[in-house]
């Protein structure tokens, strides 16, 4: 089991690493002097030059990377040159945000994930199947900052239940604070939810396939102890990972989705950053998003390794 | 040497599945709509009215104005075009980069395909439009920088689809026979083992096809794809969510191209899954 | 006494390529205690026919006829009460011990688990009684054993657990489907003597299907032979394999190969084989199935299903030209 462990953490620790390289090639490789594209194209090139010396931009590539990792792994962000301040301080109030927000998002998903998939695949081929199935289909079909707006026109325009938008603070209360985070939740949530309720299903319809099955049929189980007992347990086994893999979806939907909210986020953030050409943000928030990223997919692959046996045996 | 499928011709087959007939039908519209839009609209999709801004549907204007005055049905059909082009060229970097690198390091196997499933690994733990988001930030919003992102975040995909169909191609006995044979593996390759994963290269390119679009609208919408004047759907969006208290149909016309376009696309793939591999369809 | 009596049993499979006949007017009879076998390739109905009587088959399957056990229909039962049966008074061992055992699950409380539904056992008697029944089937340290995971485990000993799972309540009655096909010819006498003892021990009835002669010889006292989900020959295991009567069952015998086999003439002897394959279950022919792969045959034969016809006490065949194929046989 420890190597295991081990194996796996250090699978992690490389693919943060990469990350990271990954993320500093982006932005090397591509065309475009950050200075000019900071300062605008008519710029005095004194201006230029200063400004490249400042952000120590004339030093060679790998001296650059290993000084920012070295900063990283510190907690030492950088120093966005918009406003100033330096991206920890940034961060801090937002978040309290997109945090909040993505985990709401995900056990939402999860819950309509499971709940549908496992009804659908109780029912396959028959009514509730189907159904399950098309509106599945129409929940992936459909872009989540649209169906986030339609929310707004409904629930905010039209009923007047939420707030069409913005976030008051924590401190100005918990309740309203939460309840500002509900509609973007359920904008995101919907199509994850869509997306992992027909992979549950199909995950259960081939775990109901296999021979374990029939054997606790042959010992007397009903339909439904079996499905408890037998079928779920294996079946969420990839479940979860793929669970784990659409958290990197997830938060890319809560960028698009703090836009359509006006919420003050992380995602908000790295747009404002984009708009003001502010790359040293831009370029330590993908970081941070990416390690999250990283991070989630770590602990779906401890928790993988907890629910199936084999794995503590095998050296995978 | 195909491998061929059995039973009864492909447009039969095909016609007794519901998904592809509907998603091929819906396809086929937008693509319609898209080439229609290149020689006539109902009116110039551009072309600013500010007196007839905000206007209700009517028989002039099919589904009203926006807020520039500007013929909405003629916007929409103009931003098929985009979606189209979108898609179509997203796709093809794609598959063009995804379907070689996975050939290559199938055919080779060892370390390349090691390091080669590696690095689709990582690009999998990075959420697609972060990537996007980044280029972008460097080179600028526009449409063509969104459509090379979109494209560039495809080919891991491709990449390990082609890989893993074709290794099992590999393992087929008539390969071995080639291989006995003398054949080259580049030769085998050509040969052999890419006219038989076809079918699921396809049936990928079409639900890649539809993430293209989402995500191309994701960026239109956000501002950093396709820029002012040309039709977006995207951007529509963004731009009508500030008359949402105005207008509020000026939002749901363009999610709805969008969701049918998507739809067709997602249901096209599935049927076309379906009719490839029928054993599937049944389990299913 | 009779224990399960199965009553023209038919089971027709809807699928896309329309009704395909599993099983065709099957009837056979099962006194307590007693052993039958049934033989036949690969999509000839037995194992249709096994689970028929557990009612496990498949959802697009339809059935006809009777199986009575103990009084009732088993055909006509709720799946509440067929639920109370299986397991329970009905036991059944499954092929493929690899895929047969749930991977997360330890052994022990697979074992166990039929105890739990059907005695209403807590979980401390039953694990004491699993551990027990683990012991009988030949799992050495079984009480350590309890807790491992079915990959920590040998083909040959997961089929002793099956084996032990199907036996754990005291069925009247235990169907074994191919329970050594899938082990080492070695590990395949180990699990047919475990049976053997157990049957003697327990007094079970026991249906085993096979598509392997050497294990169905050795082991049971009836044989029916089954071709395109009909019965064609029926018997004590001794007679039949001394008075091979149906074309089939001879093509079958015939093709065993036998060490040092010779002709009368001091030449080898050519491995006699049947030409053909079996027909798919929608293209079955109303007359008798083997009719398209039959040396013997002529129109009558076409014309419809040929009964079983009487041979001597307890043997039956079902062909149009038996004495023409005994007299092939030299019988």
């Amino acid at each position: 089991m420890s190597v295991f462990l081990v194996k796996r953490l250090s699978t992690f620790i490389a693919t943060l690493f990469g990350a990271s390289i990954l993320v500093f090639l982006a932005l090397e490789v591509l065309p475009g002097d950050p200075a000019l594209v900071i300062l605008g194209i008519d710029a005095p090139e004194s201006a230029v030059i200063a400004l490249r010396e400042e952000l120590g931009l004339d030093r060679p590539a790998h001296v650059r990377y290993f000084d920012w990792v070295g900063h990283l792994l510190q907690a030492e962000f950088g120093t966005s040159y918009t406003y100033q301040v330096s991206v920890v301080e940034l961060l801090q109030a937002r978040i309290g945000i997109t945090v909040p927000l993505a985990l709401m998002a995900m056990a939402l998903s999860i819950f309509i994930a499971l709940m549908l998939g496992i009804y659908a695949a109780a029912h396959h081929n028959k009514g509730g199947d189907v159904t399950v199935m098309s509106v599945s289909q129409l929940g992936i079909s459909i872009p989540n900052f649209w169906l986030a707006v339609l929310l707004i026109l409904f629930f905010a325009v039209n009923l007047r239940w939420f707030s069409s938008g913005g976030f008051p603070g924590w401190d100005k209360g918990f309740w309203p604070a939460l309840a500002s985070l509900i509609l973007p939740a359920i904008a995101l949530a919907t199509v994850q939810g869509a997306i992992l309720a027909r992979f549950t299903r199909s995950a259960v319809l081939d775990t109901m396939r296999e021979d374990y099955v029939r054997t606790a049929r042959a010992k007397g189980l009903s339909r439904r102890a079996t499905l408890w007992r037998h079928v779920l347990r294996n079946a969420l086994i990839p479940v979860i990972t793929i669970m784990g893999l659409q958290f990197a979806n997830l938060l890319a939907g809560t960028i698009v989705v703090e836009n359509v909210f006006a919420l003050p986020g992380i995602g908000r953030l790295i747009l404002q950053s984009i708009s003001n050409r502010d790359i040293v943000v831009v370029r330590d928030l993908v970081v941070l998003l990416a390690a999250m990223v990283v991070a989630i997919n770590f602990l779906v692959d401890m928790l993988y390794a907890v629910i199936d046996p084999r794995l503590k045996a095998r050296d995978v | 040497m195909r491998v061929l499928n059995s039973e009864s011709s492909f447009l039969a087959r095909g016609l007794r599945h519901r998904s592809f007939v509907v998603g091929g039908a819906l396809s086929l519209i937008l693509t319609g709509v898209a080439v229609l839009s290149l020689f006539w609209t109902p009116y110039d999709p551009i072309k600013i009215n500010i007196r007839g801004r905000l206007a209700s549907p009517s028989f002039e204007h099919w589904l009203g104005t926006d807020h520039f005055g500007r013929d909405i049905l003629s916007i929409i059909m103009a931003g098929a075009q985009n979606s189209i082009t979108v898609g179509v060229v997203a796709v093809s970097i794609g598959m063009l980069l995804g379907v070689a690198l996975g050939l290559w390091a199938s055919a080779r196997r060892g370390w390349t395909e090691e390091i080669l499933m590696r690095l689709s690994d990582f690009m999998f733990a990075f959420p697609a439009i972060l990537l996007a988001i980044m280029l972008v930030a460097t080179m600028g919003p526009g449409a063509i920088n969104a459509i090379v992102a979109i494209g560039i975040f495809a080919v891991p995909i491709f990449a390990r689809l082609t890989r893993g169909a074709a290794n099992a191609i590999w393992a087929r006995e008539f390969v071995l026979a080639a291989q006995a044979a003398g054949k080259g593996r580049f030769r085998i390759t050509l040969e052999h083992v890419l006219p038989n994963i076809t079918s699921v290269l396809v049936v990928q390119a079409t639900i890649q096809f539809a993430i293209a679009i989402l995500a191309e609208a994701a960026l239109s919408y956000l501002g950093i794809g396709s820029q002012p004047p040309t039709p977006s759907w995207g951007r529509m969006l963004s731009e009508a969510q500030t008359m949402i208290f105005l207008n509020p149909w000026l939002a749901v016309y363009p999610g709805v191209a969008i969701a049918l376009s998507v739809l067709g696309l997602n249901l096209l793939g599935d049927g076309l899954r379906d009719i490839i591999d029928p054993r599937l369809a049944r389990q299913r | 006494m009779v224990l399960l009596a199965v009553e023209d049993l038919t089971v027709t499979l809807d699928t896309v390529q329309g009704p395909g006949r599993a099983v065709r007017d099957l009837s056979f009879e099962l006194a307590k205690g007693a052993t039958l076998g049934i033989v036949g390739e690969s999509g000839c109905g037995k194992s249709m026919t096994a689970l028929a009587i557990m009612g496990l088959l498949p959802e697009n399957a339809r059935t006809d006829g009777r199986v009575l056990f103990d009084g009732r229909d088993l055909l006509k039962l709720s799946e509440g009460e067929l639920c109370t049966i299986r397991g329970n008074r009905i036991g059944m061992v499954f092929q493929e011990p690899m895929t047969s055992l749930n991977p997360v699950h330890p052994i022990g409380r697979q074992v166990a688990e039929a105890l739990v539904i059907h005695r209403g056992m807590s979980r401390g008697a039953a694990k004491r009684e699993a551990i027990a029944l683990l012991d009988r089937v030949g799992i050495p340290l079984a009480a350590q054993r309890f807790d491992h995971h079915p990959h920590q485990l040998s083909g040959g000993q997961r089929q002793r657990v099956m084996i032990a799972m199907a036996l754990s309540c005291g069925p009247d009655l235990l169907i074994a489907d191919e329970p050594t096909t899938a082990l080492d010819v070695t590990i395949q006498k180990q699990i047919l003597d475990l049976l053997q003892g157990l049957i003697d021990d327990l007094g079970m009835g026991l249906i085993l299907i096979s598509h392997d002669l050497g294990v169905i010889a050795q082991s049971v006292d009836d044989i029916i032979i089954m071709y395109g989900g009909a019965a064609i020959e029926r018997g004590g295991a001794a007679t039949i394999f001394q008075e091979l009567s149906h074309p089939y069952t001879q093509g079958l015998f015939g093709a065993v190969p036998r060490l040092g086999q010779r002709r009368p003439d001091g030449q080898p002897v050519r491995l006699s084989s049947i030409s053909g394959t079996v027909p798919e279950l929608n293209d079955l022919p109303d007359g008798c199935t083997f009719a398209d792969r039959c040396e013997l045959v002529s129109d009558e034969c076409r014309a419809a299903a040929p009964p079983l016809v009487e041979i001597s006490a307890g043997h039956a065949a079902a062909c149009v030209h038996l004495r023409k194929a005994r007299e092939r046989w030299q019988l």
